[in-house]
């Protein structure tokens, strides 16, 4: 490339001309500049951020369900959606409902006029109570207010309305796959003998039936316009898959669902795919399974929801529906990752949105501040401030 | 020559330490077999690039025996029949017996005729994956007992293995794989996260363990303990309290 004994005073540096056309990008992926593979969005900006800038492909993420799952199925509604209005193929699995129904049932996406006008109102009302300037702190008058929700630069991921549901002519427009756990069951079986349960497994081969048959894992290069499957598995380890973990602490195959997982990480490694899992794991009473799936996935996200709790009468709470814990980022092709700075995460749904932002407790500005909500603060405090799976131990406040 | 080294995480990821022994062992010129059980080639690829070292051309010289699991588990399961007599490493998948995976191991490090390259080494990357995919804790004991004996006693390599831990972990069997590897083992290097939580310029801490009391009995184990923080190409170490931040 660089020419040797240029002439004086031009540099020995000669582009090579005529590179070739770059490949086209795949549509709705953007490249990471962390580990350079393609990120893809969660459907939701804010995870995406959460997650350090997107669901790389070829990685899974795991979503451990709130307890009464509402809020997890709008996630993995959200990942669908964001599917269809990038374009991407759909491959849809579930034991629970048709997958015919969920895809009648995706959120609508919202035009950008929209959603600025939904910012606009909060702003309005938010501007109201800061229109004089401060006579005490004025050092701060000039400092930037405060970002509840992390903001994305980049126009990559879109907006949701929740109480809209998608044009069915929209979601034809992309193809789909879908696996119904009790029509496969009642079709012809032709495996051999996987020692696993026979759901995930068939699961497994008409997953990578898919993949190889449609070119996903770069078979057929004959096929120019390459796409992204996403993949999409709802409430896997549940009893309607057949499989007993969440039925009693010691099931009798408690491999099945571990073993699936690393199958599906291998088929997911080998293509240009991304998935989304969500697991109950608030139902599975063997803990030590829940260790070995969070092992075995790439990012981990926990719901929690207020709904049924005590929290959700604390007025600390008030402004939020739950709390979001993430237990695993992954780091591919480098020793490091994206973690974000901020680890108390809570989400709440508004009329039409749903947002993950960061959880700020508001200032206890009471005139009688007694001891009893005093204590419920520092054992909040407490409880929030988990890093990345490291508990805070009580005893020791010092690592040195 | 002939050490069992075992790398342990608690609370964090301790695959950088992964990579470096691997780095490590190739550029000092030892025949490296790397049982990959979790990530891709790819990815241990370009992170050796990183760091300095080619994996695609030490396999091109035999310098490098690499098992992809994830690659090989696939085959098995959705390839055509496999040929008698060449059993696929990961076949404890379905039957739960690791002899396959110790024959391609005894096999792939055995010295072959034309090799100039100094002690085999076995570097196997997340143990705790095999009790995940269904081998009993005393399968796997056994299989690293045989490796032990093979790779190092017999060769005079060395072992490296990768396994995770937590504190109140509720993984009898891992911790049961755990504890006996730990009582096995000549160098134990643990990584753990900090225990007040996440910092942004300090991730974690690691103990070093010269277990000299398995030389001589009497001896106490040596114990050192740092702080590191990882970067792009490398990890800096320091003493406790004394990050770069603080400083």
């Amino acid at each position: 490339m660089a020419a040797a004994g240029g002439e004086r005073g031009r540099t020995s540096f000669q582009r090579r001309p005529g590179a070739g056309p770059r490949p086209p990008a795949l549509p709705g992926t953007r490249p990471s500049l962390r580990h350079g593979q393609l990120l893809l969005s969660s459907g939701l900006p804010s995870l995406d951020c959460v997650l350090g800038g997107g669901v790389a492909v070829g990685t899974l993420l795991l979503i451990e369900e709130d307890k009464y799952g509402l809020y997890s199925n709008l996630l993995f509604k959200y990942f669908l959606a964001e599917g269809i209005v990038c374009g991407h193929d759909l491959f849809v699995a579930s034991a629970k409902e048709h997958p015919d129904k969920i895809l009648k049932e995706l959120p609508a996406p919202l035009l950008d006029d929209t959603y600025g006008k939904e910012l606009g109102d909060e702003a309005a009302a938010k501007s109201e109570d800061s229109q004089d300037s401060m006579k005490i702190a004025w050092r701060y008058q000039n400092l930037p207010k405060m970002e509840a929700s992390p903001t994305t630069y980049t126009k990559f991921g879109h907006y949701y309305d929740v109480s809209k549901k998608m044009s069915p002519e929209l979601c034809q427009s992309v193809k789909w796959h879908s696996f119904y756990l009790h029509e496969e069951l009642s079709s012809e079986p032709k495996m051999k003998a996987w020692s696993m349960n026979s759901g995930y497994a068939r699961l497994l081969q008409s997953i990578q039936k898919i993949i190889s048959q449609e070119g996903f894992d770069g078979s057929d290069p004959q096929k120019k316009q390459r796409n992204i499957l996403r993949i999409g598995i709802q409430s896997l380890g549940s009893i309607l898959w057949g499989d007993g973990v969440c039925c009693s602490d010691n099931p009798e195959d408690p491999h099945s669902l571990t073993k699936f997982l690393y199958v599906l990480r291998g088929l997911l490694r080998k293509s240009l795919s991304a998935c989304i899992i969500t697991v109950p794991a608030h139902l599975i009473q063997n803990k030590a399974i829940m260790e070995r799936v969070t092992n075995l996935s790439d990012m981990v996200v926990g719901l929690e929801s207020f709904i049924g709790s005590e929290r959700e009468t604390n007025p600390l709470y008030k402004d939020y529906h739950g709390l979001v814990h993430v237990h695993q980022i992954p780091r591919l092709n480098s020793l490091i990752c994206d973690v974000s700075d901020t680890k108390d995460l809570a989400f709440r749904l508004k009329r039409k949105l749903f947002t993950i932002e960061r959880l700020h407790l508001p200032p206890d500005l009471s005139d009688t501040v007694s001891r009893a909500s005093k204590q419920d603060l520092a054992g909040s405090a407490k409880l929030l401030s988990s890093g990345c799976g490291a508990m805070a131990i009580g005893k020791k406040h010092l690592d040195f | 020559q002939g050490k069992f080294t075992l790398l342990r995480d608690t609370r964090t990821d301790g695959s950088f330490l992964v990579h470096h022994f691997l780095s490590f062992y190739l550029r000092a010129g030892c025949k490296v077999c790397f049982v990959a059980l979790l990530q891709s080639f790819s990815h241990y690829n370009i992170v050796a690039q990183k760091l300095g070292v080619s994996l695609a051309a030490a396999k091109e010289r035999g310098q490098l025996v690499f098992l992809e699991g994830l690659k090989s588990c696939l085959d098995l399961l959705f390839g055509e029949e496999e040929q008698p007599g060449q059993p696929s490493p990961l076949q404890f998948l379905s039957t739960s017996d690791l002899r396959a995976l110790f024959d391609f191991v005894r096999v792939s490090l055995a010295p072959s005729a034309g090799d100039s390259w100094k002690g085999p080494v076995l570097l196997v990357d997340d143990l705790s994956v095999l009790l995940s995919l269904g081998a009993a804790p005393v399968a796997v004991l056994d299989f690293i007992h045989y490796c032990r004996m093979s790779v190092c006693c017999q060769l005079k390599g060395n072992i490296v293995v990768l396994v995770h831990s937590n504190e109140d972990s509720e993984d009898e069997e891992n911790e049961l794989l755990v504890n006996a590897l730990c009582h096995h083992s000549d160098l134990i290097l643990w990584a753990e996260g900090l225990a007040t939580g996440f910092c942004k310029d300090v991730h974690g801490q690691i103990k070093i363990i010269k277990r000299l009391s398995l030389r001589q009995a009497g001896e106490q184990d040596l114990v050192q303990i740092y702080q590191y923080k990882i970067q792009d190409r490398n990890v800096t170490f320091f003493a406790r309290g004394l990050s770069a931040a603080v400083l």
